[in-house]
C-alpha cells in the first residue's frame, strides 16, 4: 500500500498559547519520509497540543509547517492529507467498521469498486474480517483501536498522527498493539507521529524522540542516546533514572566529578558544566545502583552505606528499596535477597552516575499549573 | 423420572423476594402511585366513560347511540375542521422550531465571551407565561403596535400589518414559547456527542456539510425526534393564545378551545371530553409515526458527556 509522497516535513519554530500562555513553544522538528517519531512528556507538555497544531486542528500562533517546502500551516485540516488515531478512537458510532474505514476514501471521491477492495484490504490488514459489519460499540478496546488505525491509513496518508492511542487499553493489550503499530508503520512505509507519556512504549516503538517539559523540547534522539545520555534531571527522570540525589561538587577532572554531601563521597561524570562547589543533581538508574556481592564488587570506588526497607523479587534479580543514613530513598538491583533491616553496601559505575546542575532552564509553570494556581487563589 | 430439577433454594422467602426486588423500599413508590391514579388514570377513565353517556340532544341530532358523541365530531364540519386548523398551527410551529434551534445551538457549541448572556435571552421566553406573551404580542404587533407604527413611519408598508388575531399571531406565540424548549433540548443533544468524531471527520477529509450530513445529523436526529414530539405535543394543545392573539371562532378555532365551548358554554360535559379524547387520539397518531420513524435510526452511545 502506500508509501509517504514527501521526503521531508519540517517544523519551524512552531508555538500554541492559550490565552495568553503558551502550550507550545518553538519546536523545531524536521521528520524524514518513514521516521517513527515520539512526542514524548508528561500530561501538560505540550505533546498533544503539538500534534493538533499538525493535524490542523488547533491554529499556530507562531512558526510554520513545511512539507518539502510547501507551507501546510495554512492548510484546512480536511486537506491536509494527514491521518489521525485518537486517544478515544473517535470511531463513528453509527458506520459499521466498514463505512468507518471507507469514509475517508469516499471523502476523496475514490470509485466504489476501488473503495470495496482498499476497505477489505485495510480490515484484513489489522485482521478484523469478521467484525467488518458491526458497529464500533459492538467490539472491544483494541478491536476498536485497531478500526481507528485502520480508517486512519486507508487512506494512504502522507503522515499519520497518533495521539496517545493505546492509553486506553490494559498493560498485555498494550504490549501487543505496540508490536502491531510498528509492524503497520514499517509493512505499510508510513511517517508516524507517535505522542505518548509512557517512556518505555516511545523507547520500544519510535526511531527518535522528542523529549517535553512545559511547551519546550528538552532532547531530540534516538532511544539509545536519551537512554544512555540525558540532557538534564528531568529527562533522565523521565527515562527511568529513578534515584535522583541532590550533592555538592566537591572536586572536578575534566568530566569526572567527586561529590560529597554529609561524610559520602561518590565519583560521577558530569553531563551539564558544573563548578567546585555547585549544587548537583545527581541521577542513577536502579539496574546500574546494585548491592554489593560476589558478582558485583565494588566500582570505581563508589560505595553506599544503607537499610533495607522493601525487597521485591522480579523474576532474575531483586528490586531493593534502601534508605541512606541522611534519609534519602534508593532503588537498587540486587542478585540476592538482602534481610529486611539489615544494612548493605551499594555501588555504581562512575560512568552511570550522571551528574546535572540542578536548575533547569528557569522556565515558566505550564498552563495546567498556571491554571490551578489560579483556581487555589 | 423427570429431569433432575435445580435444588431448592434454600434462602429465607424474604431473600427471595429481594431477589426479585420484592421488598419494603417499593413503599418510595407509593406517592408516585397514588398521585397518579388520584389525578390522572381515575379522571381519564372517568373522562372516557363520558364520552360514551351523549346527551339525549345530541343522540337525537347524529344518531349513533352510545357513540353519538363521536359521530358528532366527525360529521358536524364545525367541530371537524378543527382539527385541521389545530394541525396547521402545530406542525409548522414545532417544525419551525426544531430546524431554527438546530444552527443556533451549533453555534453555541463552543465556548466564547457572551455565550452565557445570548443562551439566556434564548431561554428567557420561557419563564414568559403564554398570557404575558401574548399581551406582549398584541402590544408590540398590534395594528396600533409599535412594529406596525415603525414599518408605516419608514415607508416600508402602507397600511398596518396584520399580525395578530389571525393565524399568525398563534404562530408567533407558538414559536416565542416553544423555541425555547427545542433549543435547550437540542443543545444537551448535541453537547452529548463527542467533539472528537468532528474533528476526525476533518481529518479525513470531509468538509463541513459532509460531516453535519453523514457524521453529526445521523448522531443528532434520535434527539430531533424526540424534541420534535415535545414541542408538536406542547404545540398541539394551544389554548390560552389561541383565544387571546388569534381569531378564536376563526383560522385559530383550534380544537382545545373546541373542547372549552362544549364544557364552558353548552355545559356538555360529555362532548368536552370526546373531544379533548380525540385530541389525545391524534398526537398520540403523530407521536407513534415519529418515533416509528425513530426506530429505524441510531440511538446508541454518542461518546460525549451525555
Amino acid at each position: 500500500m502506500p508509501t509517504s509522497t514527501f521526503s521531508q516535513l519540517e517544523l519551524r519554530g512552531v508555538g500554541r498559547s492559550f490565552g495568553g500562555r503558551d502550550a507550545l513553544v518553538d519546536l523545531d522538528l524536521t521528520v524524514r519520509a518513514g521516521e517513527f517519531i515520539a512526542l514524548l512528556g508528561p500530561s501538560g507538555c505540550g505533546k498533544s497540543t503539538a500534534l493538533n497544531c499538525l493535524a490542523g486542528l488547533l491554529p499556530l500562533t507562531h512558526g510554520q509547517i513545511l512539507v518539502d517546502g510547501q507551507r501546510v500551516d495554512t492548510v484546512a485540516a480536511e486537506q491536509r492529507d494527514f491521518g489521525m488515531v485518537f486517544q478515544n478512537y473517535a470511531l463513528f458510532p453509527h458506520l459499521s467498521v466498514e463505512k468507518n474505514i471507507a469514509f475517508g476514501l469516499q471523502m476523496r471521491k475514490v470509485p466504489k469498486a476501488e473503495v470495496k477492495r482498499r476497505v477489505a484490504e485495510a480490515i484484513a490488514l489489522v485482521k478484523l474480517e469478521e467484525h467488518a459489519k458491526k458497529l464500533p460499540g459492538q467490539l472491544s478496546g483494541g478491536q476498536q483501536q485497531r478500526v481507528a488505525i485502520a480508517r486512519a491509513v486507508v487512506v494512504e496518508p502522507r503522515l499519520v498522527l497518533m495521539d496517545e492511542p493505546l492509553s486506553n487499553l490494559d498493560a498485555k493489550l498494550r504490549l501487543e498493539m505496540r508490536t502491531e503499530i510498528r509492524r503497520l508503520h514499517q509493512n505499510l512505509g508510513l511517517t508516524t507521529i507517535y505522542v505518548t507519556h509512557d517512556q518505555e512504549e516511545a523507547l520500544s516503538m519510535a526511531d527518535r524522540l522528542v523529549v517535553l517539559r512545559e511547551g519546550r523540547v528538552q532532547q531530540i534522539g534516538t532511544p539509545e542516546e536519551l537512554h544512555s545520555q540525558p540532557v538534564n534531571w528531568h529527562v533522565a527522570d523521565f527515562m527511568g533514572y529513578r534515584n535522583l540525589v541532590d550533592l555538592n561538587v566537591a572536586a572536578l577532572a575534566g568530566s569526572e566529578v567527586t561529590l560529597t554531601a554529609g561524610g559520602v563521597t561518590v565519583h560521577g561524570t558530569a553531563m551539564e558544566p558544573v563548578s567546585i562547589g555547585d549544587p548537583v543533581r545527581v541521577a542513577i538508574r536502579p539496574e546500574d545502583l546494585v548491592v554489593v556481592s560476589e558478582a558485583n564488587p565494588v566500582r570505581g570506588g563508589n560505595e553506599l552505606e544503607g537499610t533495607v526497607a522493601v525487597v521485591e523479587y522480579h523474576g532474575r534479580e531483586f528490586a531493593v528499596t534502601v534508605h541512606t543514613e541522611r534519609g534519602t530513598q534508593l532503588h537498587v538491583h540486587s542478585d540476592h535477597p538482602p534481610q529486611i533491616g539489615s544494612t548493605v553496601l551499594m555501588t555504581a559505575d562512575p560512568s552511570r552516575v550522571l551528574v546535572y546542575s540542578s536548575d533547569l532552564d528557569a522556565a515558566p509553570s505550564s498552563v495546567e499549573e498556571a491554571e490551578l494556581d489560579e483556581v487555589r487563589a | 423420572m423427570s429431569s433432575p430439577r435445580a435444588a431448592k433454594s434454600t434462602a429465607s422467602l424474604r431473600h427471595r423476594l429481594a431477589e426479585r426486588g420484592v421488598d419494603l423500599s417499593l413503599l418510595m413508590l407509593l406517592p408516585a402511585i397514588v398521585f397518579t391514579t388520584a389525578l390522572f388514570i381515575y379522571p381519564f377513565s372517568y373522562g372516557i366513560g363520558l364520552t360514551f353517556q351523549p346527551y339525549p340532544a345530541v343522540q337525537e341530532q347524529f344518531g349513533g347511540g352510545v357513540l353519538a358523541n363521536y359521530r358528532a365530531f366527525f360529521t358536524d364540519d364545525f367541530l371537524f375542521d378543527s382539527v385541521w386548523l389545530t394541525m396547521r398551527l402545530a406542525l409548522p410551529a414545532a417544525l419551525f422550531n426544531v430546524l431554527a434551534s438546530i444552527p443556533v445551538a451549533f453555534k453555541l457549541r463552543h465556548r466564547f465571551r457572551g455565550k452565557k448572556l445570548l443562551t439566556t435571552l434564548l431561554v428567557l421566553p420561557i419563564t414568559l407565561g403564554t398570557v404575558l406573551t401574548a399581551q406582549g404580542l398584541l402590544i408590540f404587533a398590534g395594528r396600533q403596535g409599535w412594529l406596525n407604527n415603525f414599518l408605516v413611519q419608514i415607508g416600508l408598508v402602507e397600511e398596518p400589518l396584520k399580525l395578530v388575531n389571525n393565524y399568525w399571531g398563534v404562530m408567533f406565540s407558538l414559536i416565542i414559547s416553544g423555541f425555547p424548549f427545542a433549543f435547550l433540548l437540542i443543545s444537551s443533544y448535541l453537547s452529548g456527542i463527542d467533539p472528537s468524531i468532528d474533528a476526525a471527520a476533518r481529518t479525513m477529509g470531509a468538509g463541513w456539510f459532509q460531516r453535519f450530513r453523514r457524521i453529526t445529523l445521523p448522531l443528532l436526529a434520535p434527539g430531533l425526534a424526540t424534541t420534535f414530539i415535545l414541542t408538536f405535543v406542547l404545540a398541539f394543545s394551544v389554548f390560552p393564545s389561541a383565544r387571546l392573539v388569534g381569531d378564536a371562532m376563526g383560522e385559530t378555532r383550534v380544537m382545545a378551545l373546541m373542547a372549552y365551548r362544549a364544557f364552558g358554554e353548552q355545559n356538555d360535559y360529555p362532548m368536552a371530553s370526546t373531544v379533548a379524547v380525540v385530541m389525545g387520539a391524534i398526537e398520540l397518531l403523530v407521536v407513534a409515526v415519529v418515533l416509528l420513524w425513530r426506530s429505524f435510526l441510531y440511538r446508541g452511545s454518542t461518546g460525549g458527556k451525555g
